[in-house]
């Protein structure tokens, strides 16, 4: 069987072996939590506790009066330790409650729906927006936003992104074999908000455990979902190439997925809005993967939200000495850690640990302009060109070439022969064109 | 090597953008002291150091001296073919290249202060590339001139490897034709060639040089056609790389499939090749020779799987790769058959190098979704 897939993109080598065999272990609860007030796209929360209240698991501790914006909640039963700034995984310091346990678990759960097939679609949108939900995938977008397209917009077809294309992370794969029935469910209340009928499921062939578990639980559940098995290539999960690889349709420059009449959801989240909706739990844990070679015992816990990533370690028999690199995500867009106590956000789908003998520094050579790089984009943008404009501060070039539609998958930078930071010099040119873009406005009013 | 790119400043910026959107308090501070009060200071351990990168973490495993040294063993070959059938003065000429090209890149690294490039495998490329379109007569000095010239006049003047628009091996052989016009065609049959002599540089004794024309000089003055088994192992007279179109394609096969060389050029290029004389020759085949001559003769298979492919100076764009092996195609058979010289396979693909920062312009590939916003607006 022809396998669909996107155009161009590559194959990194996947490392999923160190864990995508290990089951789901539930992490015995933190004694700190570390909870920052913006773990997702949109406003910030501002907290709705202060320092020595007690909270229960679930309370709501910090919201925001804005629409794009996502609620946070006490992950462990305790009392409010300070509110602070802190190590934020993202690489800077962000304000955080912290939180003490203290005491045996309480629950504090959402207001109860008595059968979602029946409750209005206002009703559970905003049990998604009270449950905290954000797109879990790592993008951190409000799901309730996303769920909620303008009228003017027609969606026909629903996608859930269990490709998991990073190479090392194994959370969302696991999460498919062990709790199938939720995702399932959850993919069928967002199918309902949206009242679309055609739904499907994108999972890369290299987990072929996770694709027969989904198609067996939809035909027995009796789901009208398909489940659509991809060929394993690189940025498979970023948006624009899921719907393209699924629906062969393409998201115009700078518009959404919705403008296609798509909307895409990661696992993740559909179980947290299972969660949500028939539980009544707000989102306070999440899957992560520990692994890495520099990890002894490479895992995928169940943790609660703001655990710092130091307990987490501790679970999986502490790192190597050797370690060289530490990121969270993956190795293709993942930040690197310089703290082992930042916490676990909602947009955390792994950790992973690399000692020296897989990542090595690399001298730099001049562009031989091989084209590897053009070849490679899925964006089909020319790389070599952008990062020299960006070099030579040419603003109305990088307009031209579209480097707005880059999606800073870094494929470019991972091919380049020449070991030149391609995506990192794209990066700082998207900067300098909208700095360039703002003084320009400036200019001319 | 990604973090010393960047500076500080612009991962700074980079930061606050990508990670605040909508939060003014939340501001990039990475170099922050710890707070006194934080009750974590029983987790923290600072005695490991580890990366602090941005994104890719990962790398493939392709690489600059890679991908020459591939280059070159791919060139092994016909260098080996070449002193098969040329004696010891190919590999003298061979040898005396590849040095000539190496000490200039050595010089040229110190006067220019630019950090030794001498290892990373192009200067030994373009000394080998430049001996094998060369004739096996030609004199060891004037050999090491043109090396010379190559490497400096054809990649250093412009700052070295990647900024070159034209092929350094070729600016090097067009400039020893420019100056030795006579000693560059004056050709010696290879020993094979079935008049029993052969020609030892070791022994110093020149026994029955045999000089003869090559099959394009035979066919383009005399009109004397060549068979295509001489062509194709090389007992024919030419430069000592270029005789032999087996020992070529073995290397230039081997490119293309690990995809160090472009497949679209030498498709393209040889194919147009094949196309343009083919049509003629159905028209009048007295008059023009045939295709399969056209192709296995004089330096096409060379150019067409080693020099036209040469990264720095072809196109990178897919449709950009088509056009400039088409134009070169087309070039080269309008040199051959209405111009004045035999062989054209020099300035075919010197004169689209010169195209190609005009054709990298030119073809840039349509970003994903871009068809789809010009119909809609
Ligand atoms: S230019 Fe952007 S979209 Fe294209 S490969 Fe590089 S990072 Fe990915
Ligand atoms: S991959 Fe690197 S060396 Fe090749 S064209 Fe792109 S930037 Fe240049």
């Amino acid at each position: 069987m022809k396998l669909s897939t996107f155009k161009k993109g590559l194959h990194p080598e996947d490392y999923k072996y160190f864990s995508h065999d290990q089951a789901i272990e539930t992490l015995p609860l933190p004694d700190d939590v570390y909870l920052p007030l913006q773990q997702h796209i949109g406003a910030a929360c501002e907290p709705l506790v202060k320092k020595g209240d007690r909270v229960r698991t679930g309370q709501l501790i910090a919201n925001s009066s804005s629409y794009v914006s996502a609620p946070v909640h006490a992950s462990i039963t305790g009392v409010v330790m300070d509110i602070e700034k802190y190590y934020h995984p993202l690489g800077m310091r962000a304000t955080m409650i912290h939180i003490r346990r203290e005491g045996e678990e309480e629950w504090e759960l959402l207001e109860k729906i008595q059968d979602w097939k029946w409750t209005p679609k206002e009703k559970l949108l905003e049990t998604i927006r009270n449950a905290g939900i954000v797109g879990l995938g790592g993008a951190t977008f409000p799901t309730h936003v996303k769920l909620n397209p303008p009228d003017d917009k027609t969606i026909d077809s629903f996608i859930l992104n269990g490709v998991e294309c990073e190479p090392y992370l194994t959370a969302d794969d696991r999460l498919m074999i062990e709790q199938s029935d939720k995702i399932l469910l959850g993919m069928a209340i967002m199918m309902h908000i949206l009242d679309v009928q055609k739904g499907y499921i994108g999972i890369e062939n290299n987990k072929p455990e996770a694709i027969a578990r989904m198609q067996k639980r939809v035909v027995e559940l009796g789901y009208p979902f398909k489940v659509v098995p991809l060929k394993v290539k690189y940025p498979q999960g970023a948006e624009k190439m899921l719907i393209y690889s699924v629906l062969k349709r393409k998201v115009p420059y700078s518009k959404l997925p919705m403008d296609v009449g798509v909307v895409v959801n990661n696992v993740a989240t559909a179980f947290a809005v299972a969660e949500a909706v028939t539980e009544a739990k707000p989102l306070v844990r999440r899957v992560i993967t520990l692994t890495g070679d520099g990890v002894n015992q490479p895992k995928n816990l169940m943790v609660r939200l703001g655990t710092p990533f130091k307990d987490l370690f501790e679970a999986c028999g502490n790192v190597k000495d050797d370690v060289h690199r530490i990121f969270m995500g993956g190795p293709m867009m993942g930040m690197t850690q310089y703290h082992l106590e930042s916490p676990v956000v909602k947009g955390s789908s792994g950790i992973v640990a690399v000692t020296g003998e897989l990542v090595e520094e690399l001298t730099t050579f001049p562009c031989i302009r091989c084209g590897a790089c053009v070849r490679t984009c899925p964006m089909n943008l020319m790389p070599l060109r952008l990062s020299k404009f960006t070099q030579e501060k040419k603003c109305e070039d990088l307009e031209s070439y579209g480097i707005m539609n880059c999606i800073e998958c870094g494929s470019c930078a991972f091919v380049c022969p020449a070991n030149i930071p391609l995506v990192q010099w794209i990066r700082v040119g998207k900067i300098r064109l909208r700095e360039h873009k703002a003084k320009k406005a400036k200019e001319n009013a | 090597m990604t973090e010393k790119i960047q500076t500080s400043e612009e991962m700074e910026k980079e930061t606050a953008v990508k990670t605040a959107p909508g939060s003014p308090e939340v501001k990039p501070e990475p170099e922050a002291p710890k707070p006194k009060k934080d009750p974590r200071s029983k987790l923290f351990r600072s005695d490991r150091m580890t990366i602090v990168a941005p994104a890719p973490h990962a790398k493939g495993k392709n690489s600059v001296p890679r991908i020459m040294y591939t280059v070159i063993a791919a060139l092994l070959p016909a260098a080996i073919m070449s002193i098969v059938l040329f004696g010891t003065k190919a590999m003298v000429t061979l040898m005396v290249a590849v040095f000539a090209a190496m000490v200039a890149e050595f010089a040229c690294n110190k006067i220019m202060k630019t950090g030794i490039t001498v290892d990373d495998g192009s200067a030994i490329l373009t000394g080998l590339l430049l001996a094998l379109t060369l004739p096996p007569t030609f004199p060891i000095a004037g050999t090491a001139l043109g090396a010379v010239v190559a490497i400096v006049f054809g990649k250093m003047v412009f700052g070295g490897l990647g900024a070159n628009i034209f092929n350094p091996a070729l600016i090097g052989r067009a400039f020893l034709q420019a100056s030795f016009p006579v000693k560059i065609t004056t050709w010696t049959l290879p020993a094979l060639s079935g008049s029993g002599a052969y020609y030892d540089l070791i022994t110093s004794k020149a026994v029955d040089t045999v000089t003869g024309a090559t099959p394009l000089g035979l066919m383009k003055f005399e009109g004397i056609g060549t068979h295509l088994k001489p062509l194709l192992f090389g007992n024919i007279g030419g430069c000592i790389g270029e005789t032999s179109a087996i020992a070529i394609l073995i290397g230039g096969l081997l490119l293309v499939i690990l995809r160090v060389a472009d497949w679209r050029i030498p498709l393209s290029y040889i194919g147009t090749v094949f196309v343009f004389s083919g049509a003629l020759w159905l028209i009048d085949p007295a008059a023009y020779p045939d295709p399969l001559f056209m192709i296995l003769s004089g330096g096409l298979m060379l150019g067409a799987f080693f020099m036209a492919t040469d990264m720095v100076t072809s196109p990178v764009t897919p449709l950009g790769t088509w056009i400039y092996g088409i134009g070169m195609g087309v070039f080269l058979v309008v040199i051959r058959i209405w111009g004045g010289l035999p062989e054209g396979v020099m300035y075919s693909i010197l004169f689209m190098n010169g195209l190609v920062p005009l054709l990298n312009r030119w073809t840039r590939p349509r970003y994903f979704g871009e068809i789809q916003q010009e119909k809609k607006t």
